[in-house]
């Protein structure tokens, strides 16, 4: 079944027709996602011819939901215009909105995040600063590469996009339900806790690989999290040991600021919660490898 | 980006926050004319971007222009904490009748802001929060509603303000809220906020962070960044629009997603606890794109650093197939050679991902003498902190 994204989702792109836009709606129509339309108002009412599939251009996300059905935004826009591109997205109340966009100011991305609560949260946001979500084998809505894994029983969740393949590629033998890059800034809209409920909850899903990195304390929470709520196995990684205080390591998010935010204290908190944490990703690859052959109850 | 001092304080001032009259010099000689205008006593106060200056002996009281231009000498040049004090602040004097805390901040787990507020000013606010939290006030704020009149009573009540400054610390929240986001700050930071024998409330310090996110609207905080404390390397590296940060080791390191890199550092350390203690040199995301062009403008900022010893270049092709970053790797060091540079240090290239072998086979056709492949990360870094540690 998957989360939040499936086979029967249907797409659409705000940022389709700018380059990153154009590159990776291609590679999401590639991947076998349903990609209804894109979203200029400068250019509705015209398609784009990707290799083939036309794709119609909409004036606003309210035009493209009305005439397409859609489900699923994702958002290439700029940084300067992403927060009006969101807050059209959520007053549209599409269900999922997925903000690939990097660089967004905080405040921008504090104010549709309120945005969002004042209209009673109907949309779910993912992102910003992410690479997106992929359900193997069903539908792809990010620029996660659909090639590097196959569909499967594991869960991921993950704050870095090439974190996120690496595991991918490694566990591609047994393949994933959903991968979640939910981005490494310091205000998203989807978190550790939300996608490891989601995970709990679906029924294809066996095992969770659980990424973080430092900053903030979203790990430390999600630890507590699956303490009192998931009975599935959790392997977990922690990226960012050697990171210096002070310091944002390429991500905005990731900062040790004093003694907060260390990947020590979230690798702590993480075994504490019963989740075993690799000291490399090959290692956690290899303990989720491990996990799964044992069967549900190693 | 964290502002100094005074630079936070002409934020406050012109955004109508209350300050003291203040100038900022970097000579001690300098400090003789400041005083002089801030009429003789003055208070000079190490400019440093790290807490704790007080108890440095980076504060001190002026009695008169010569006095400030004495304690100006001794306070320029300090050691606080690993920071060197080039910059002080000579402040008009307060009478303090009370010290306050308030700051608003971005709280991350929440995802919205938090007003802090609290009657015990002066001291370390972590060291209140953790002695004595029923004495700091939180408070959330709508990142759209914002402070207004009503808001800022509310933090006031809040934090229990005696009735007599309830109006002036107010007018200061508010006032403070609108640096705060006019600024796109993510934090801002009065303490101690004072109220003065006559009866004022005054910000008599102030701490200010930056979200570099913002820069695209806000022209003119460039000019607020410290060029001297940057690193060489570090400030090279931004020039070419690389995201680098300069660390302490002797293994190079680059690749791409910061998420991948970060995990890349800590490999490379764990491998360095088996091969002479050698650490990461640096932190380098090159990005998704991993293009010939950014590959070699990564490896001359790392080979240009003295400390590295050998280089692990770490590269998942996901978007990007690793034939092309092979291509790339091999682009990059006929460019660097080129351009005359002398490329000496062994490169440690892990590729991993789409098309990962036609990647190796390039690479390997390549056979350039000081390019060698490992098939995996962990060992990779094996190998990588192995070099270097035989330099």
């Amino acid at each position: 079944m998957a989360i939040f994204l499936t086979k029967e989702s249907k797409v659409i792109v705000q940022g389709m027709t700018g380059s990153e836009g154009t590159k990776h709606t291609r590679r999401m129509l590639a991947s076998g996602t349903n990609v209804v339309g894109g979203v200029n108002p400068r250019k509705a009412g015209t398609t784009v011819d990707f290799d083939g599939t036309e794709v119609p251009v909409f004036g606003s996300v309210k035009e493209a939901m009305e005439a397409t059905g859609a489900d699923t935004t994702v958002i290439f826009v700029p940084p300067k215009f992403a927060r009006d591109a969101v807050i059209e997205a959520i007053d549209a109340e599409i269900g999922l909105a997925v903000v690939i966009t990097e660089g967004i100011a905080v405040h921008d991305t504090a104010a549709f995040w309120a945005h969002a609560g004042a209209k009673g949260n109907r949309t779910r946001i993912i992102g910003p600063n992410c690479p997106g979500l992929i359900s193997p084998g069903q539908s792809n809505a990010g620029i996660i590469p659909a090639d590097i894994t196959s569909s499967g029983r594991i869960g991921l969740v993950s704050k870095s996009g090439t974190l996120t393949y690496q595991l991918m590629y490694e566990l591609r033998d047994l393949g994933f339900s959903t991968a979640v890059g939910i981005g490494g800034d310091p205000v998203i809209g989807t978190t550790h806790i939300d996608c490891l409920k989601a995970f709990e909850e679906d029924p294809d899903t066996d095992l969770i690989v659980m990424i973080g990195e430092i900053g903030g304390d979203a790990e430390e929470r999600a630890a507590a999290f699956i303490k009192e709520n998931v009975t599935k196995p959790v392997v977990g990684y922690v990226a960012g040991f050697t990171a210096p205080e002070g310091k944002t390591m390429g991500h905005a998010g990731a900062i040790v600021s004093g003694s907060s935010g260390t990947a020590q204290a979230k690798k702590e908190a993480l075994e504490a919660a019963g989740v075993q944490v690799g000291k490399t990703p090959s290692e956690t690859a290899r303990l989720a490898r491990a996990k799964l052959a044992g069967g549900a109850g190693a | 980006m964290d502002l100094f001092e005074y630079q936070a304080r002409d934020l406050f001032a012109k955004h109508g926050v209350p300050v003291l009259a203040g100038e900022v010099v970097d000579t001690p000689e300098a400090a003789r004319g400041a005083a002089e205008r801030l009429g003789g006593r003055a208070v000079v106060k190490a400019q440093v971007k790290i807490g704790g200056r007080g108890k440095a002996g980076g504060v001190k009281l002026a009695a008169d222009p010569d006095d400030a231009v004495a304690k100006a000498g001794q306070i320029l040049g300090m050691d606080i904490k690993g920071h060197e004090v080039r910059k002080v602040m000579l402040a008009q004097t307060a009478d303090i009748a009370e010290e306050y805390y308030v700051s608003y901040l971005l709280d991350r787990a929440n995802r919205t802001f938090l007003a802090m507020a609290s009657v015990e000013g002066g001291m370390d606010i972590e060291q209140v929060a953790a002695t004595k939290p029923e004495a700091l006030a939180k408070i959330p704020v709508d990142a759209i509603q914002g402070v207004d009149k009503d808001k800022a009573r509310e933090i006031v009540a809040a934090a229990e303000f005696p009735q007599d400054v309830a109006d002036q610390i107010a007018d200061v929240l508010v006032t403070l809220w609108k640096a705060f986001v006019a600024e796109d700050a993510l934090l801002v930071e009065v303490n101690p906020l004072i109220k003065s024998g006559d009866g004022r409330v005054i910000a008599l310090d102030a701490k200010v962070s930056l979200d570099a996110n913002a820069d695209f609207r806000q022209p003119d905080h460039a000019a607020l960044e410290d060029k001297a404390a940057a690193d060489p390397l570090e400030a090279a590296a931004k020039a070419k629009g690389l995201n680098y940060v300069k660390l302490d080791g002797e293994v190079g390191i680059i690749g791409n997603g910061a998420g991948l890199v970060m995990s890349t550092l800590d490999v490379v350390a764990y491998a360095g606890e088996r091969h002479g203690s050698v650490k990461p040199a640096n932190f380098l995301d090159i990005g998704g794109g991993a293009s010939a062009e950014v590959m070699a403008n990564g490896l001359e900022i790392i080979l240009g650093d003295p400390s590295v010893k050998s280089v692990f270049v770490n590269v998942f092709g996901g978007i990007t197939a690793c034939d092309a970053v092979a291509n790339g790797i091999v682009k990059a060091l006929e460019l660097l050679k080129s351009k005359g540079e002398d490329v000496t240090k062994p490169l440690v290239v892990r590729l991993d991902g789409n098309n990962a072998e036609e990647g190796r086979r390039i690479l390997t056709e390549a056979n350039h003498p000081l390019v060698e492949q490992v098939d995996t990360m962990d060992g990779a870094a094996e190998r990588a902190a192995e070099l270097a540690a035989a330099k």
